[in-house]
């Protein structure tokens, strides 16, 4: 199992090698990154990572692209804040509710202007983006919600700790967990590989491509949503820049592990491990003294290598073995 | 007489005014064979769009068992036992081959997809199908024959009751196809009622009982394979009886034109060696995978051969790219129309001046009235169906667009043609089109290579036959002496 896991997806094991050698080499460099405090940020800070990058997954295997994911957790963050501010004393049920509920509404409005009009992906998301921007700044009014606007309860949930790890990281690892069994398992998960491998053979199939493009959305929309009031909760803060820029992260956080570009390809163990990669780096790059523009070039270079690596696993031999060796020519 | 377990009648189907099916009748009998023929745009396949669910016929009648049913998609085609194997074969490559197997009903126990019960539903299927071909690999680790057999074991897995097969044999080879027959053969033991697309006359005696014919969109014949003949066939095709199919012109065999000496290229070919002489049309016939068009590719310059020599006229040529081998007066058609060909979004024009276009264009910049004027030309020489050069290619006829495509290449001024199938997918009318215009071609000195692998076209148009078979040639034939045994017992490794 594990054997023809690591076989059949060279990023995961090049990429869990790669991990390895930069823990161990920062470790030996700087100490003080093993820190518990120091990790236990450092996971934090990953696990928003994961949650996007799976919820983007869906969207990528199904062909298309979700550019409003970091948008949509700015919205939904400050809805969430506002509603916090408002009634302090509602509690964190109608929190959590409305950050779901209205990160999927975001992402079904996405996946219906892709499913019913058929306009591809990157333009409408491209448009939303802007548009979900936009109204944070709207409702806002372009005012900052602070940390002594929110309840102790809205912001502690995500600081609260659980064998040794906070509530947020274990909420990415539940997460993914969840979406690992729902793409191996559920007839939906397993549709979404279909139709993005090949979405004439789904047609036949009678698989409707363009629902499933929709639920991906949604799905990517609500745990975008879900992000929006961790991000909003961790950092004490919500503001109409919040994970601005994000959302190449996430879409980068895929593309190391392994899901690919063109659909019906990658998983989740992949998706973890590119978001660790990408974590590590943010986090322990400052601490070795390494510049911010720095950590910009290197995680580019290593998105461009991956995506070549992956295309490059995916052409197969250039020739066909035709000739027949043994007999000479009559 | 029995009753048929499917039937269709009074199909039409229209798209955007253009009629498709004006009246598609077809019946389907409990473990029989039929066979369905018809030219290009006979409407075969919006029929078997239709009776798959992937399309609604405007009006019309279906009737599964003698029950009128109603067939709104693809999903409801399958729970009706209607499966269809289709031309190229359309599996998910990167899933495994028992998910696609049961891409339509991956077993389940308590509403989670089953794998163990799904791999091992899989390996039964496939043990009597090819024992070879592990469920758990992903499907694009098999070859074009496994890919159809994946198709096949899909219809046995859901129990399908109609199996409707879209020329299964047009990617397969010699063997290949007998153990696809070998298969049908089981289906109709088992009773199922079996559709059977074909252009090939030969599989149609060979295997079915019934034969239906479709033209323009119309049902014009059924009947019992035995009561009928391969002329009446085809004159019910046509709707004309064809006397002369192929329109064979003697032009006097010129000086050597393109000589070829022990080309080899890596696990593809070897010691390949021939001469092609102006006015001749050279005929090179195998199986499909036999490294045909490996070799024609490697003359064009499209991958470097590692050894041997190819001489133009007597000057030896070192051609690194295509666009040298265009230079130097040799044009290649592609085989795969759509891909390799031509441009199906772009105009007719746009497509005819695309391998000439520093010849047409000033200072960089293509003249467009020069680019009408070729286009104009090529439409009017070769008799191309259209309102105008700025039509899109992808709005003509399967025989139009292949003489496009020619016409591009003859915009290049070749000495050299080489025709890769030139005659794949087009319809009889059409393929009688493409045969004269390359005696025209011949008459005015072009050498032409024709690579074809169907016997009755190599045998009715080349000069001399060239056989290849496993990336070697084996035999070199002239007109005279070619006979359907010898070129076959050359090709085949019997």
């Amino acid at each position: 199992m594990l054997k023809s896991l690591f076989l059949r997806a060279p990023a995961v094991t090049g990429l869990s090698l790669l991990i390895i050698a930069l823990l161990l080499s920062v470790s030996i460099a700087f100490p003080p990154f093993l820190d518990p405090v120091n990790l236990k940020s450092a996971f934090d800070d990953t696990a928003l990572l994961m949650m996007m990058a799976v919820g983007e997954m869906f969207v990528l295997l199904t062909r298309s692209v979700d550019l409003s994911v970091a948008a949509n957790a700015a919205l939904t963050g400050m809805v969430v804040a506002l509603f916090n501010a408002k009634y302090p004393g509602a509690g964190i049920l109608p929190v959590l509710l409305i950050s779901l509920v209205m990160g999927s509404a975001l992402g079904a409005f996405n996946g219906l202007l892709v499913w019913k009009l058929r306009i591809p992906s990157i333009v409408v998301t491209l448009g939303t983006l802007s548009v979900f921007r936009g109204l944070v700044y709207i409702i806002s009014g372009g005012a900052w919600v602070n940390s002594g606007q929110m309840s102790h309860a809205f912001l502690n949930l995500v600081r609260l700790p659980l064998l040794g790890i906070n509530l947020l990281s274990w909420a990415g690892v539940l997460v993914a967990i969840l979406a690992f069994l729902f793409l191996r398992y559920s007839l939906t998960g397993r549709n979404l590989y279909a139709v993005g491998n090949n979405p004439e053979a789904a047609a036949y199939a009678g698989i409707d491509a363009g629902r499933l493009q929709c639920v991906a959305f949604m799905l990517s929309g609500a745990i975008a949503g879900l992000s929006g009031y961790f991000w909003v909760a961790r950092f004490g803060v919500a503001y109409t820049d919040v994970a601005s820029g994000f959302e190449l992260q996430v879409i980068a956080a895929c593309v190391i592990g392994g899901v690919s570009i063109s659909g019906g390809a990658g998983g989740v163990v992949g998706v973890i491990l590119g978001a660790l990669f990408l974590g590590i780096i943010k986090n322990a790059l400052p601490v070795v003294g390494i510049s911010p523009f720095f950590q910009l070039f290197i995680s580019g270079m290593v998105i461009t290598v991956a995506v070549a690596l992956n295309s490059g696993t995916q052409r197969k031999t250039h020739g066909r073995h035709i000739l027949e060796s043994s007999k000479v020519t009559p | 007489m029995t009753e048929p377990a499917f039937s269709l009648s009074g199909i039409t189907k229209s798209f955007g005014g253009v009629r498709a099916l004006v009246r598609g009748e077809l019946e389907l009998f409990a473990g029989e064979v039929t066979a369905l023929v018809g030219e290009n745009g006979a409407g075969k396949s919006t029929l078997v769009k239709i009776m798959t669910g992937v399309y609604q016929a405007d009006s019309g009648a279906i009737r599964l068992n003698g029950q009128p049913v109603h067939i709104g998609s693809a999903a409801a085609a399958n729970r009706l036992g209607i499966s269809a194997i289709h031309q190229e074969p359309v599996v998910f490559d990167d899933l495994s081959v028992a998910e696609n197997i049961f891409i339509t009903a991956r077993p389940r126990r308590h509403g989670m997809v089953d794998w163990a019960q799904m791999y091992s539903r899989a390996a039964g299927i496939l043990a009597e199908l090819d024992p070879g071909i592990d469920p758990k690999m992903l499907a694009r680790e098999l070859g074009v024959a496994q890919k159809h057999l994946i198709q096949i074991a899909r219809a046995l897995s859901n129990e399908a009751r109609i199996v409707i097969m879209d020329e299964p044999t047009a990617a397969l080879s010699h063997r290949e196809v007998e153990e696809l027959f070998q298969i049908v053969q089981r289906l109709k033991r088992e009773g199922r009622a079996i559709l059977f697309i074909t252009h090939k006359f030969e599989e149609i005696f060979a295997l079915a009982e019934r034969y239906a014919v479709f033209r323009d969109g119309a049902a014009v014949g059924s009947g019992l394979v035995c009561e009928t003949d391969r002329s009446s066939l085809i004159s019910m095709m046509v709707g004309r009886t064809v006397d002369q199919v192929f329109p064979k012109q003697e032009v006097p065999i010129g000086a050597p034109l393109l000589q070829v000496e022990a080309l080899s290229r890596g696990e593809e070919f070897a010691d390949v060696s021939f001469t092609l002489n102006g006015g001749e049309i050279l005929g090179v016939y195998g199986l499909v995978g036999a490294g045909r068009s490996e070799v024609m590719q490697a003359i064009f310059g499209l991958h470097r051969p590692d050894s041997g020599r190819i001489a133009l006229r007597g000057e030896t040529l070192n051609i690194r790219s295509p666009g040298e081998a265009i230079a130097k007066g040799i044009a290649y058609l592609p085989e795969d129309r759509q891909s390799q060909g031509g441009i199906l979004s772009a105009s007719i024009g746009e497509n005819i001046v695309l391998p000439c276009l520093s010849g047409i264009s000033h200072r960089g910049f293509v003249n467009r009235r020069d680019e009408q004027a070729l286009a104009t030309r090529f439409i009017g020489e070769l008799q191309i169906k259209t309102s105008s050069a700025s039509q899109l290619l992808e709005e003509l006829s399967g025989g139009n667009q292949q003489k496009v495509i020619i016409a591009k290449w003859l915009a290049t001024n070749p000495q050299v043609m080489i025709m890769d199938e030139p005659t794949k997918g087009i319809d009889i009318g059409a393929k009688t089109a493409v045969y004269r215009l390359m005696g025209e071609l011949v008459a005015k000195g072009l050498g032409i290579i024709m690579v074809s692998s169907e016997l009755p076209e190599i045998m009715g148009m080349a000069d001399r036959i060239l056989v290849m078979r496993r990336g070697r040639l084996r035999a070199c034939f002239s007109r005279a002496d070619a006979t359907p045994e010898r070129i076959v017992a050359a090709a085949t490794d019997a």
